[in-house]
């Protein structure tokens, strides 16, 4: 949940860590197929390969550190890695207090999932988000009863046993649990909100962000990118 | 056997789940939690002992501290701690190397809502490798745990102190030892009797707010609890449903094996420390 | 905001009524006065219920450990110990673990005059499920003192009740009960006070906070990890807590006068009190 490392947040005038040869890219490792550890203790999934093909691209050594969601931001601006890659959507929100690449995930409408045949009320039942994400505040804005957990698979649990009506996440999320359910979780709602899901660097890294961004558009270019969503993404066709 | 999962069943399956490197790393960090307990001790018994000395001190202010040190623990949760202390400890130590390694940065450390040191001043410094930040993060859990435990400590040892019958201090002084004498020689041998039991369930306390360090984002055994025992969708090796309940549960077998272990231990110890002592036990043995 | 605005929003949000949004940007001291305090409403109400309840448990418990048949003191020696043995935090993640898988049904409860229907699905709130661990939890630390008490009430007391031909129930209300109570009672308001404290542990340890509706501590770690500054909310805490735990020092103490009353010198229980204080800190 917390991590002790919040407190500090970094200067104005400290210096990038662009010019390095070592960068670390921190993480959550509990959102697959995006990022999660897999059975072997390692980060995988769509992130973990494309950010190693963009540390490779960009001739760069990249290291993964994982870090909780809740602190993630905080823990990048105080300097305990270089960037975030961790399915985070692109929001002029964010955008305050770090910069963003380009967007390596086309934007994503966000699901409601539900029990099947249960009847939800979006606007007045009990909706489960993890904290500090998009569909957190849009819960809490919408008139629905936000119920908040720290981690993405509570709020799947908390649907399941019925403490909440519906979760709201990420489509591509909760798609792989809707289709293992056997037919007992269904998606009850669909809205559209935030951006592409792009790396996010401090706002003082302007040469690492320009490095990503190029390595980026390379590997968009060559297919690389494509490739990968449909990999992970159960064939997932991105126009890229 | 185990390199083709899905084509397991029953117990093999189960068998070939329990042994991933994942749950290897799983039953490594119950070793974590055990040695970090026991590295925390020394600290503990040595804050525990400058607060005692504190409340004995004959400076009254030093004495009003040493009260006041001892006696947080009673007025403010231990949890309130262990938030408080690992930021605060870490914001201090980044200001005192701001203040000594960018003497000539003038923008003021406290920006509005924001703690803005300089690179050279971060602790540790962004490009040292991951495993110095988490040997930091592991000092300042440490450290939290030895200041609130040591308040305990230092109550224990103090009222320890006082139990020690008068006379056994004064018929030292009649055979002309000196103060710092009579208080190493026979004060101190004969407060560990004293502090024993107190001391004991003190580590009993200890142990059971070991897993309140995954507050402080280490990774021990609750955080992998949590993690493994969470719904396991088919893109991992071995796909499962909600089942934290039965790691906690092992959890909870985990910490009642340590406390009763504990308790057989400490009951040992104490019979042998009291052979030779103006106790009741001592008497009897 | 001003901070009878502050107060106004936000006094009562822990509760529901107020604000719906948690301050943002600006965060204002009045504010986190007024929020935090709102919060120790939960801390309030699980120690009291909590205490209130563990109370008539433990004496039961206690004297099935002491004077009851193998039956009896079996169980709750095994109860004692599984509660004493384990982090309250474990027992916390594993009550709501089993709390939510219950098949959730409704059960009806009839009053006489009117009939309500309990929900399994509310031991997953906080309100129901953590009141009720914590509960058990006090129970088994209760219980351990009360037994120690009872196993220290003077023989001599005893047999003398004997010698007035009082029955057990009666010879237990009037002699027993309140020796064990007299002799219990410095480590019972230790107890209370960290049972206190171990209130705060509620929404760090897997029950949900709905709708945001936390504890004092739960709102404190909001603030400081809101601002990155955590010399501010945290001492709120502190503050709030020393207060409550100096209320609770006093009602204990004024209770324990009154257990005591009769002594004119407190030479009874002089030797144990000094004692229970070194060494009877019995946190989770």
């Amino acid at each position: 949940m917390k991590n002790l490392i919040i407190a500090t947040v970094v200067a104005s005038f400290s210096v990038g860590a662009a010019g390095a040869e070592t960068i670390r890219l921190g993480t959550e490792g509990a959102y697959p197929p995006y990022n999660f550890i897999n059975d072997a203790g390692e980060i995988d999934g769509y992130e973990r390969e494309l950010g190693d093909a963009i540390c490779a691209a960009a001739k760069l050594e990249c290291i993964w550190v994982k870090n909780d969601w809740d602190s993630i931001i905080p823990n990048l601006v105080s300097g305990n890695y270089d960037a975030i890659i961790a399915g985070m959507s692109i929001t002029a929100e964010r955008d305050e207090v770090i910069d963003f690449t380009q967007e390596y995930f086309p934007p994503d409408p966000s699901g409601y999932m539900g029990m099947a045949g249960a009847k939800v009320d979006l606007k007045g039942g009990i909706i489960a988000a993890q904290v500090n994400t998009i569909q957190a505040a849009y819960v809490a804005e919408s008139g629905a009863t936000l119920v908040e957990f720290a981690t993405p698979d509570e709020t799947i649990a908390a649907v399941k046993n019925g403490e909440a009506d519906a979760v709201l996440a990420d489509l591509a999320y909760l798609d792989q649990f809707v289709k293992e359910s056997n037919g007992t979780l269904a998606f009850v709602g669909e809205v559209s909100i935030g951006g592409g899901v792009g790396m996010g660097v401090r706002e003082s890294d302007t040469a690492l962000k320009n490095t990503f961004d190029m390595a980026i558009t390379s590997l968009k270019a060559d297919g690389t990118v494509t490739k990968l969503i449909a990999k992970w993404f159960d064939g997932r066709v991105a126009n890229y | 056997m185990c390199s083709d999962p899905s084509s397991l069943e029953g117990l093999n399956w189960l068998w070939c789940y329990l042994t991933t490197a994942k749950h290897m790393k799983f039953y490594l960090s119950f070793g974590t939690v055990i040695l970090l307990l026991v590295s925390t001790v020394p600290f503990i018994v040595m804050f525990g002992f400058l607060g005692a000395l504190a409340r004995r001190a004959p400076f009254a202010p030093l004495r009003w501290f040493g009260l006041a040190y001892t006696s947080m623990v009673r007025g403010v949760p231990d949890i309130a701690f262990f938030l408080f202390v690992p930021i605060a400890l870490d914001q201090f130590v980044e200001l005192v190397r701001h203040k000594v390694k960018c003497p000539d940065v003038l923008e003021p450390i406290y920006q509005g809502n924001d703690f803005v040191v300089c690179t050279a001043a971060k602790m540790p410094l962004s490009a040292s490798p991951q495993w110095l930040h988490q040997a930091w993060g592991l000092t300042l859990a440490i450290t939290a745990f030895a200041i609130v435990f040591g308040a305990f400590a230092a109550n224990i040892i103090h009222g320890a102190l006082m139990a020690v019958p008068k006379n056994q201090l004064e018929t030292a002084k009649a055979y002309g030892l000196t103060d710092s004498q009579t208080f190493w020689r026979i004060h101190m041998p004969q407060m560990w009797v004293y502090a024993l039991p107190g001391l004991s369930n003190l580590w009993q306390i200890l142990v059971k707010a070991s897993p309140l360090l995954f507050l402080l984002g280490i990774e021990e055994i609750v955080y992998w609890a949590r993690e493994l025992g969470g719904t396991k969708p088919s893109v991992f090796t071995y796909p499962h449903g909600d089942w934290r309940m039965w790691y906690f549960l092992a959890l909870l077998v985990f910490y009642l094996i340590l406390t009763w272990g504990s308790q057989k231990a400490f009951e040992w110890l104490e019979n042998r420390l009291a052979k030779g002592t103006s106790t009741v036990q001592g008497r009897a043995a | 905001m001003s901070c009878f605005d502050a107060l106004a929003g936000y006094g009562l949000r822990s509760i529901g009524t107020g604000e719906r949004l948690l301050p943002k940007g600006d965060i204002t001291l009045c504010e986190q006065f007024a929020l935090i305090g709102s919060g120790l409403v939960w801390n309030v109400y699980f120690a009291v219920i909590a205490v209130v309840l563990g109370f008539f448990f433990a004496t039961a418990l206690a004297v099935a450990k002491v004077n009851g048949a193998a039956w009896l003191r079996v169980p709750s020696n095994i109860f004692i110990f599984t509660f004493r043995g384990s982090p309250l935090f474990i027992q916390f993640f594993f009550a709501y673990e089993l709390f939510s898988h219950l098949p959730r049904v409704g059960i009806e409860i009839p009053l006489g005059f009117t009939t309500i229907t309990a929900h399994t699905s509310w031991l997953t709130k906080a309100w129901l499920g953590a009141t009720i661990v914590l509960f058990l939890n006090t129970g088994a630390y209760t219980a351990e003192i009360f037994a120690g008490a009872l196993r220290a009430v003077p023989k001599g007391d005893i047999e003398a009740a004997d010698a007035f031909g009082m029955s057990g129930m009666t010879k237990f209300r009037r002699i027993i009960w309140p020796t064990m109570l007299r002799l219990a009672w410095p480590s019972y308001s230790n107890e209370a006070i960290f049972l206190f404290h171990a209130t705060t542990l509620v929404f760090f340890s897997g029950f949900p906070a709905w709708q945001q509706k936390g504890d004092a501590l739960y709102y404190a770690n909001y603030f400081a990890e809101k601002t990155f500054n955590p010399f501010v909310a945290y001492p709120i805490v502190a503050f709030y807590f020393v207060m409550v735990v100096l209320l609770i020092v006093m009602l204990f103490g004024m209770v324990g006068r009154k257990l005591n009353r009769h002594l004119a010198i407190d030479q009874h229980d002089v030797g144990r009190v000094r004692r229970n204080k070194v060494f009877s800190f019995l946190t989770r």
